[in-house]
């Protein structure tokens, strides 16, 4: 057979579209016209009605002076501020509530989720009830709750002292604390440098002792790093750690550390919740991981931490990584109820704002691309953290 | 904590032998299988001894049970030591009911009966056929009747005069009866082959997903009537029930997608061979399966919902919440709030927890095919 050209393959013309993609295209024109469509009508409503009210649509408001007060915040506030640093300051609020409540509550629901799995009859009953409980009854009541629970609590001249030092009374919770500035951040800073060196020095042991089989201890340098540098530090510039213990002056406490009974109620709601449904992904985590691999690293003789450490714990987290991850994000959405109790995280500050200057669409905007940006972060962050523990198949 | 030590599928180091009283043995091998053990089981108990003690002298020893109507002084000479469980039959009418007419209270009361005879029916498995969604349609159109009223001799009372218990369970049923459908939807546009239908469907999922439902009300209260032609107005708990439709409709999207994504694709092309149209396929061959795949996380998920319908609290809205927060705002009785609480917890409870119970069986009867 004469070898023939090669036929050119059928050129699409662009009109020849075939019935299905014709089909489709008709749906997605469809769809995308009535979504822009809605769109349209909201949007000229929209500007119809806000100039009918007057209101300037745009973010120059937040140059304005806020005049709203903010009782408890993290970063230096008074009313005359900016509408802009108001909400500087609600973001604030909200990341100090949802960054101690996302690692107290993931403590908190470890240690449960464990004891749910105890052998002692009593305590792995006691962790069932307390998850069972807490899941099943609204964050909003639970809130409403303990924020009543803390505005019963006695007056700051009769308040508890559960220990030396620690008061909690309708003032919220003061604990002793150590005055914090800029010599007391160099000493920490080192400890941070120490940990991320150590933290490399460790990979590059393991490096080594994938090569060649010898264990090298990586104890000294933890010590030496995250230790001794710090030390030695405080000890050259001579920082003092002194407590600070606070104490009551008339109706009200003086030094020591301060959680307003707002956000010391928002925080045990948040964590308490979240740890009942964390204590359940912990559980099933480490129920996930088959039998096999205990008796194996069993009958290897293993030593019980390192099985745990090294045998278990990462087979579970596997399983306990991705649905943590939506738990983190709940915790932080849910930190928005604050507003229900006064603690002025940023859902609060930008509700003040929009009753008194109507600037509704920003607000909520605000808002949004607030919630939107800690998600993504959050979410990348556990996504990336997934990625190195996941399962690498040969 | 020896926690870690005591996993069940850890080996044990000896076995003892079964012998002695069955009580003794039971309590050895449950709280004293060793001395860690032995001592937390010892202080676990005093801790719980001494809860449960505080509790009853509280909530039972020293509670008031019953107070003349109106009258709280019995309750204020205990307080602190005693709980006063008198504030609910005093407050229960208001806490269940709102401010719907005190006369018409049966309505509502009726319609609750008929919510929970709904949730009984759909969960039995020899009940899920085609009819069962007229009968969810018919039983919504009915529980509308009641508590509208305006016909069949039946006073109209407008929805600013509903609250309580009526209300969480209507802003959490219709949620769903309308999120699901719209859920089915976008999970079926986000799996779509057509760009355009995709990504509008991930950009609400993802939007809706990425802010608080709190943002989402205030939205629905603060910016619907910008929205809409001037003099149009809709009413307040309308507003709140189509925010709510909207954020169901982005979660259940996600949870159906699980299951459409769990459907074999020899199914998708088994259906396909046969010459099917796309919603054709879908209706008989697909979605079938997938939502059957998905039961016990779409049972989470109303659970969750039913959570979260407290929220409208926020916004003003006379649920179950609003209402008993509103009935501890009378001087009388505000000390009391607590016990109010107590009682509304408790009511959620039942909900949440018969649906938990439910999904568990649900699993249980999965995991054993």
């Amino acid at each position: 057979m004469t070898a023939d050209h090669p036929r050119p393959p059928p050129r699409r013309r662009f009109f020849a579209l075939g019935r299905n993609e014709l089909k489709g295209l008709f749906w997605q024109v469809l769809v995308v016209g009535i979504a822009v469509g809605v769109i349209a009508f909201l949007w000229s409503n929209t500007v119809t009605n806000l100039s009918a009210r007057r209101i300037t649509t745009g973010f120059a408001f937040l140059g304005r002076e806020a005049g709203m007060p903010i009782a408890d915040s993290l970063l230096a506030y008074n009313p005359r501020d900016t509408y802009l640093w108001a909400f500087v300051v609600g973001i604030a609020n909200t990341l100090r509530v949802a960054v101690i409540g996302i690692v107290l509550a993931t403590v908190l629901g470890t240690l449960i989720g464990i004891s749910r799995l105890s052998a002692n009859w009593l305590l792995s009953r006691l962790a069932a009830v307390y998850v069972e409980t807490l899941r099943d009854i609204p964050l909003l009541l639970q809130l409403l709750f303990w924020y009543v629970l803390m505005q019963a609590l006695p007056a700051a001249r009769a308040a508890w002292r559960p220990v030396e030092g620690v008061f909690l009374s309708n003032r919220g919770l003061i604990l002793p604390a150590i005055p914090f500035g800029p010599p007391q951040l160099w000493v920490l800073g080192t400890a941070v440098l120490g940990l991320a060196v150590f933290y490399i020095i460790r990979r590059w042991l393991i490096a080594q002792q994938m090569r060649d089989g010898k264990p090298r201890p990586a104890w000294p340098f933890a010590l030496g790093l995250i230790v001794a540098a710090p030390a030695a530090v405080s000890l050259v510039l001579g920082v003092s750690w002194t407590i600070e213990w606070p104490q009551l002056r008339g109706f009200n406490f003086v030094g020591g550390l301060t959680l307003a009974p707002e956000y010391f109620a928002l925080l045990i709601a948040l964590v308490t919740y979240t740890s009942a449904f964390i204590a359940e992904i912990v559980r099933s985590g480490i129920q996930s991981v088959p039998r096999g691999q205990w008796d194996a690293a069993n009958a290897l003789g293993l030593r019980r931490s390192f099985m745990l450490r090294q045998i278990i714990l990462p087979q579970a987290l596997r399983v306990i990584v991705p649905p943590m991850t939506s738990q983190y994000l709940n915790l932080t959405k849910n930190s928005s109820l604050a507003v229900a109790i006064g603690y002025q995280d940023v859902v609060s500050v930008a509700n003040t704002t929009l009753n008194q200057t109507g600037q509704a669409i920003e607000a909520i905007a605000l808002i949004m691309a607030v919630f939107l940006t800690i998600s993504l972060s959050i979410s990348f962050f556990m996504n990336w953290y997934n990625a190195r523990i996941a399962l690498v198949e040969r | 904590m020896t926690a870690i030590t005591d996993i069940p599928d850890a080996p044990r180091a000896a076995r003892r032998p079964q012998t002695g009283n069955p009580v003794l043995r039971w309590l050895r091998k449950n709280l004293f299988s060793s001395i860690p053990n032995g001592i937390l089981s010892i202080v676990l108990l005093a801790i719980l001894a001494k809860g449960i003690y505080s509790f009853v002298q509280w909530g039972l020893a020293n509670a008031v049970w019953l107070t003349p109507a109106n009258d709280s002084s019995a309750c204020r000479a205990v307080r602190g030591v005693g709980a006063c469980w008198a504030i609910i039959p005093e407050k229960y009418r208001f806490i269940l009911f709102g401010t719907y007419p005190f006369d018409e209270q049966w309505r509502p009361a009726l319609a609750v009966l008929l919510f929970i005879a709904l949730y009984y029916l759909s969960t039995r498995r020899a009940l899920w056929r085609r009819e069962l969604i007229y009968l969810w349609i018919g039983a919504l159109a009915l529980i509308s009747v009641l508590m509208w009223g305006g016909v069949f001799g039946l006073s109209f009372v407008s929805q600013d005069r509903w609250g309580g218990l009526p209300v969480t369970l209507i802003l959490a049923t219709f949620g769903l009866a309308f999120g699901f459908p719209l859920g089915i939807l976008v999970a079926l546009g986000r799996r779509s082959k057509l760009p355009a239908i995709r990504s509008l469907s991930v950009l609400y999922v993802e939007l809706i997903r990425g802010v608080p439902l709190v943002s989402l009300l205030f939205m629905a209260s603060v910016m619907f009537p910008l929205f809409m032609p001037s003099g149009f107005n809709i009413d307040k708990l309308l507003r709140a029930q189509i925010a709510i439709i909207l954020f169901a409709g982005a979660y259940l999207a996600e949870v159906i997608r699980g299951g459409l994504q769990a459907v074999p694709r020899g199914q998708y092309e088994a259906a396909d061979a046969l010459g099917l149209s796309y919603w054709r396929k879908h209706r008989l061959i697909v979605l079938p399966q997938a939502i059957r795949h998905v039961i016990p996380p779409l049972v989470n998920t109303f659970i969750a919902f039913f959570k979260d319908t407290s929220l409208v609290l926020i916004i003003g809205i006379f649920d179950l919440l609003t209402t008993a927060k509103t009935a501890i705002i009378d001087p009388a009785w505000q000390q009391f709030s607590v016990e109010v609480y107590i009682f509304v917890a408790a009511i959620y409870f039942v909900f949440c927890f018969a649906m938990s119970r439910y999904s568990r069986s649900l699993e249980a009867h999965t995991a054993s095919r």
